[in-house]
C-alpha cells in the first residue's frame, strides 16, 4: 500500500505530513466507529436467526392441557400428554398419602415434603407429575397395576433402575432430582389445566 | 506488497500455522492483492452478489428447519413461519426478496462484463464459471419458487417441467422421472426441497472458484487495459474493501426498502392461494428474473415465419425450439469471448458496440416487459421480434461489429489515462493475452 | 395436456380459456368475456394501515371481526387465523374463549376409540363453516366460497380491491348496460350469479354479502353508524389484519433498520472517502 501510493503521488504530494497525519487520525476513528457498526449489525441480524428457533406462538399456546378428573377413581392413575411429554395423574387413597408425608425429607436425595410438591387438603389427593425419568429421559413404569412399581411403590425406571415413592420423589438409582411437579391448576368445576402460563401476547401491534 | 502486511512473516504463531497449511497468506493474497486503480462502481456487484448469496444461505438454513415439504403442509407451514414463528415474517420475507435482489445484482454484474468485455482473453474460465453461476441460481429460484405451494408455485412447476416433454422420443419418460408421478406433485416437491438445499452449496464451489480465477487473471477495469505495474494498482484493503462496503450499505438500504415496505411488490398475489391442481390461474408469469427468457420460450409458436422458415419445415415442433432457444439465451454466453472478436475490451473505447449495447439492454428490458403480458397481439409480435433482436445481436451483430469497427485509440495505462500523443503511443490491446 | 404442455399452455393463456378458467373459479356457469382492458380499477380507500407509518385501527378491526362472525363466517372460513391471535387487536381471553367456544373441533377418540368433538379453544385456528371442501361446493351453487386468511394478500389491488367488491354490486338492468360478454352481447347474470363492477368479468357467484345499514349491530361504545360503506371498510380492515397480522411490527421495524442502514452507509462512504484520499493523494 504505501509502496504503491508513494510512487504514484511522487509528483503530487503537496498535502505535506501534516495534513497526511490529521487524515490518518480521523481514518482512524471512522474505522473504529464503522467496525462498532459492523458488530451492532451482526449482531442484531443473528438475533431473529437465533430467537426464530425458540418455541413458536402456536406451540407455546398449546403448552396447556385440559383434564376431566371427575371419572378418576380413588388408586387410579391415568396418562396424559402435556408439551409432548406423559404426565402421570394419580388419585391417592388415604394410605398413599400418609405414607408419602411420613418420610423425612432430610432422607431425601432430592429433599422435599409432599406438601412442598401437592399441597394440601383436597387437592393433595392429586398427584401430578411429569412422567419423565430425571435421569436421562426414559419413561418409569407404574402407571398400570401390573407395572413394576420399584422398591418405594411408586414408579420404576427401567433404563437405568431410578426408584420413584408416591410422592414421585427419586429414593434410589441415578436419577439426580424428583419427578418434577408441572405448574397446573383444579377448577372448581373439577378439572386439571396443566400448564396454566397463557400464550404470550400477539402479533406486535399493541391493543388499542 | 505493502510490508505491513506480512503478518504471517512476523508472528510466530501465524507462522506456524503458515508453514503448515498457508491460511494466512492466502488470507493476505485475498486483502492485499493488486486490483485496478480506477474501477468505477459497476464493479460493487460482485462482492454484493456473494453477499446475497450468504444472506440466501442463512436464512434458508434457519428456514428449513421450520418448514414442511408435503403437499398437504407445506403452504401451511410457510403461513406458519409467517405467523406464529418468532420473526418468521422478517426471515421468510428477507428470502423471499432476498432472490430477486441476488438476481438484480448478478444481472448488473452481467451486464457490467458485457459492456467493459470482461469476458475477453484471458478472462474466459472466470467468465464461464460465472455463466454456470447464472445457471445454477435458475435452477435454485426456479425451485425454491415451487416450495410455498401456491397457485403460482405449481403451475410455474408444471409448465417449465413439462418443457422436458419437448425432448424428443423419450421426453414423457424424462417428464414422469422429473416429476416421480404423471403430474407436479408430493415426490416432485420433495426432491426440489431436497435440490434447493443443495444447489446453493455447489453455487458456493462454484464461486470459489470464480474469485480464484480472477485473483489469477486479476480483474479487468473500465479502460479494458491490463495493468502494467504497481504504478496502476492499489490494494483491494482498504480501498475496495471501504468501498465495497460503501456499496454493501446502498444494497442493503434497497434490500430493506423492500422486505419492510413492500414485500410483495415483486411476487404475484396468486401465490397466497394455495396449489390447485385442477385450476390453472387465469394470467401464469414467472418472477420478473425469468420473464425475458419466458418471452423467448413463448415466442416460438407453429404460425411463427421465423420458426416455420427455419425449423418447421424439416420437422421440429415449435415447443422443442421454444425450449431450446431459452437454453440458448444463456447458453450463448459461453460462445461470447468467440463472438466478439475485437482485440479492445471495454466499450469506452468502441462506439460501435456500446451503441449496439444499450440496444441489447433495450431488448432484453422488452423480453422482460412482454413476458408479463398475456400471450396475445401485439404483445407476441412484439416479443418475437425482441428475441430475434436478442439472438442476432450475438450471433451476426457483435461478429460483425467486432470485425468491422475501428476502436478508438487506448490510453497509455491506467495510471495514465489521458492520451499523451497520437495513437503510436497507446497501449496495446489485450496484452496480457499472449 | 401434458403431451402438449406448450401449445396448451398457449390456449390456457387465450383469453377465451381465461374465462372458462374463471368459470371454474369464482363462476360456476357461464364464461364472461375478459380482455386486457375489462378489469375495473378497484376505489382508493385512505386505509389507516397505507403508507410506511400505516397502524392498524384496533377498535375498526373488532367492528370488522363482528362483521366477518356475524355475516361472512356463515361461508367463508379463516383457517390460518388462531382464535389466541384475536388477543392482538384487544379482546379478552374470556371474549377469545367465548368465540372459540362457539365451534367444534375434533378431539381425541375416547376409551371406545369412538371419535369425540370438543369445544374449541384459544388455541384452535378459526373452525371451518364447512367440514369438507365437496359439503362447501354442495351448499354454494356449485364454488367453493374461498378461505379469507389470506385474501387481501391473494388479489391484485389487495384492501381496495376487497371493499370495491363488496360496495361494487350493480343490478342486472346495470349490468346488461354497463358490460358486454365474450360474443359483444349485453352481459347478464345468470341463476344464482350476481353482476358486480370490480370482479374480474363481472360475475360472481357471491350474493351481496353487506346490502342494509345496520345489518350488524356495532357493539363497542363509540363506534360510527353500521352504514354498508362502514360495515365494508371495517371487514376489509379485518381481513387485511386477519393476512398480515405482523404488518405493524413490520413497518415499525423497518423505520430502525432504515435508519441504522443510513448511519452505516455514510459512515462507511465517509471511510471510503478517507482511505481514497490517503491511498490516491486526492479526494
Amino acid at each position: 500500500m504505501a509502496d504503491s501510493a508513494s510512487t504514484d503521488a511522487a509528483g503530487s504530494h503537496e498535502h505535506g505530513a501534516g495534513a497526511h497525519e490529521d487524515g490518518a487520525g480521523r481514518r482512524d476513528f471512522l474505522i473504529l466507529a464503522g467496525g462498532a457498526f459492523g458488530a451492532f449489525a451482526a449482531g442484531a441480524s443473528a438475533w431473529p436467526l437465533l430467537d426464530s428457533l425458540n418455541p413458536a406462538r402456536d406451540t407455546l399456546a398449546a403448552s396447556t392441557t385440559e383434564v376431566d378428573l371427575s371419572p378418576i377413581e380413588e388408586g387410579q392413575a391415568i396418562t396424559v400428554k402435556w408439551r409432548g411429554s406423559p404426565v402421570f395423574i394419580r388419585r391417592r387413597t388415604q394410605k398413599e398419602i400418609a405414607e408419602a408425608k411420613a418420610v423425612d425429607p432430610d432422607d431425601l436425595p432430592d429433599p422435599q415434603t409432599d406438601e412442598q410438591r401437592f399441597g394440601s387438603g383436597a387437592r393433595e389427593q392429586w398427584l401430578v407429575v411429569v412422567g419423565v425419568c430425571t435421569h436421562l429421559g426414559c419413561i418409569p413404569l407404574g402407571q398400570k397395576g401390573t407395572d413394576n412399581k420399584g422398591e418405594y411403590g411408586g414408579w420404576f425406571c427401567p433404563c437405568h433402575g431410578s426408584h420413584y415413592d408416591i410422592s414421585g420423589r427419586i429414593r434410589k438409582g441415578p436419577a439426580p432430582r424428583n419427578l418434577p411437579v408441572p405448574p397446573y391448576a383444579i377448577t372448581a368445576e373439577n378439572k386439571l389445566i396443566i400448564g396454566v402460563e397463557q400464550p404470550k401476547g400477539g402479533h406486535g401491534g399493541n391493543a388499542a | 506488497m505493502s510490508t505491513e502486511a506480512h503478518g504471517a512473516r512476523r508472528n510466530r504463531t501465524l507462522k506456524w500455522i503458515d508453514d503448515r497449511m498457508p491460511i494466512v497468506s492466502m488470507t493476505e493474497h485475498a486483502l492485499y492483492y493488486p486490483v485496478p486503480r480506477n474501477l468505477n462502481y459497476m464493479w460493487n456487484f460482485g462482492s454484493l452478489a456473494g453477499l446475497a448469496l450468504i444472506i440466501m444461505i442463512v436464512t434458508g438454513i434457519v428456514l428449513s428447519m421450520h418448514y414442511t415439504p408435503h403437499t398437504d403442509y407445506a403452504f401451511d407451514s410457510v403461513e406458519r413461519i409467517m405467523r406464529d414463528v418468532n420473526y418468521g415474517w422478517l426471515i421468510r420475507y428477507v428470502h423471499m426478496n432476498g432472490g430477486s435482489m441476488f438476481f438484480i445484482v448478478v444481472y448488473l454484474h452481467i451486464f457490467r462484463g458485457l459492456y467493459y468485455g470482461s469476458f475477453k482473453a484471458p478472462r474466459e474460465l472466470l467468465w464461464w464459471l460465472g455463466v454456470i453461476i447464472l445457471f445454477l441460481m435458475m435452477a435454485t429460484a426456479f425451485m425454491g419458487y415451487v416450495l410455498p405451494w401456491g397457485q403460482m408455485s405449481f403451475w410455474a412447476a408444471k409448465v417449465i417441467t413439462s418443457m422436458v416433454g419437448a425432448v424428443p422420443l423419450i421426453g414423457e419418460s424424462l417428464t414422469e422421472l422429473l416429476w416421480g408421478g404423471f403430474t407436479v406433485d408430493n415426490p416432485t416437491l420433495n426432491r426440489f426441497y431436497s435440490l434447493h438445499y443443495l444447489l446453493p452449496f455447489v453455487i458456493l464451489g462454484v464461486v470459489v472458484l470464480h474469485i480464484w480465477a480472477l485473483h489469477t487473471v486479476k480483474a479487468n477495469n473500465p479502460l479494458g487495459i491490463d495493468m502494467k505495474g504497481p504504478q496502476d494498482s492499489i490494494d483491494f484493503h482498504p480501498y475496495y474493501t471501504t468501498k465495497d462496503l460503501f456499496g454493501t450499505g446502498v444494497f442493503l438500504l434497497v434490500f430493506a426498502a423492500f422486505v419492510f415496505y413492500a414485500p410483495n411488490y415483486l411476487g404475484h398475489p396468486d401465490n397466497y392461494i394455495q396449489a390447485d391442481p385442477l385450476k390453472t390461474p387465469p394470467h401464469i408469469v414467472p418472477e420478473w428474473y425469468f420473464l425475458p427468457f419466458y418471452t423467448i420460450l413463448r415466442s416460438f409458436t407453429d404460425d411463427w415465419w421465423l420458426f416455420q422458415v427455419l425449423l418447421g419445415w424439416w420437422g421440429m415442433e415449435a415447443k422443442l425450439a421454444g425450449v431450446l432457444a431459452m437454453g440458448g439465451a444463456v447458453a450463448v454466453l459461453f460462445v461470447l469471448p468467440w463472438l466478439d472478436t475485437s482485440r479492445v475490451r471495454s466499450a469506452k473505447f468502441r462506439p460501435v458496440y456500446r451503441a449496439f449495447f444499450w440496444l441489447f439492454v433495450i431488448d432484453c428490458l422488452v423480453l422482460g416487459w412482454i413476458g408479463a403480458q398475456p400471450a396475445e397481439q401485439p404483445w407476441t409480435a412484439i416479443g418475437q421480434w425482441a428475441t430475434i433482436w436478442y439472438f442476432a445481436h450475438f450471433l451476426v451483430i457483435l461478429p460483425l461489429v467486432s470485425r468491422i469497427e475501428r476502436p478508438r485509440p487506448l490510453p497509455h495505462s491506467i495510471s495514465q489515462p489521458v492520451l499523451g500523443g497520437g495513437a503510436a503511443a497507446a497501449a496495446a490491446p489485450m496484452e496480457a493475452s499472449r | 395436456m401434458i403431451r402438449s404442455p406448450m401449445r396448451s399452455l398457449h390456449r390456457m393463456l387465450a383469453p377465451a380459456a381465461i374465462a372458462a378458467v374463471l368459470a371454474g373459479g369464482a363462476v360456476p356457469a357461464a364464461a364472461p368475456a375478459l380482455a386486457a382492458g375489462d378489469a375495473v380499477a378497484p376505489k382508493a380507500v385512505a386505509w389507516t394501515f397505507n403508507g410506511v407509518f400505516g397502524r392498524y385501527d384496533y377498535p375498526q378491526l373488532r367492528r370488522g371481526l363482528q362483521v366477518y362472525n356475524e355475516v361472512c363466517a356463515a361461508c367463508h372460513g379463516l383457517r390460518l387465523v388462531a382464535y389466541r391471535d384475536l388477543a392482538a387487536i384487544g379482546l379478552s381471553e374470556a371474549q377469545i374463549r367465548a368465540i372459540a367456544g362457539d365451534k367444534e373441533v375434533d378431539g381425541e377418540p375416547d376409551e371406545e376409540g369412538e371419535p369425540t368433538t370438543r369445544p374449541a379453544e384459544p388455541k384452535d385456528r378459526f373452525v371451518d363453516p364447512f367440514p369438507n371442501v365437496q359439503a362447501a361446493i354442495a351448499s354454494n351453487n356449485g364454488a367453493a366460497p374461498p378461505d379469507l386468511s389470506l385474501m387481501v394478500k391473494a388479489r391484485g389491488g389487495a384492501a381496495d380491491y376487497v371493499y370495491s367488491l363488496l360496495t361494487g354490486y350493480v343490478s342486472e338492468a346495470a349490468c346488461k348496460k354497463q358490460f358486454k360478454d365474450s360474443q359483444g352481447n349485453p352481459l347478464a347474470p345468470g341463476e344464482g350469479q350476481y353482476c358486480n363492477t370490480y370482479m374480474p368479468g363481472h360475475i360472481v357467484a357471491m350474493a351481496p354479502p353487506l346490502t342494509e345499514d345496520g345489518q350488524v349491530e356495532y357493539e363497542e361504545a363509540g363506534a360510527p353508524p353500521a352504514s354498508v360503506d362502514q360495515m365494508s371498510k371495517d371487514v376489509t380492515a379485518f381481513l387485511a389484519w386477519a393476512a398480515e397480522p405482523y404488518m405493524v411490527e413490520r413497518k415499525r421495524m423497518g423505520i430502525k433498520v432504515m435508519l441504522f442502514l443510513l448511519l452505516f452507509t455514510g459512515f462507511m462512504y465517509a471511510i471510503y472517502r478517507q482511505v481514497k484520499k490517503d491511498v490516491k493523494g486526492h479526494a
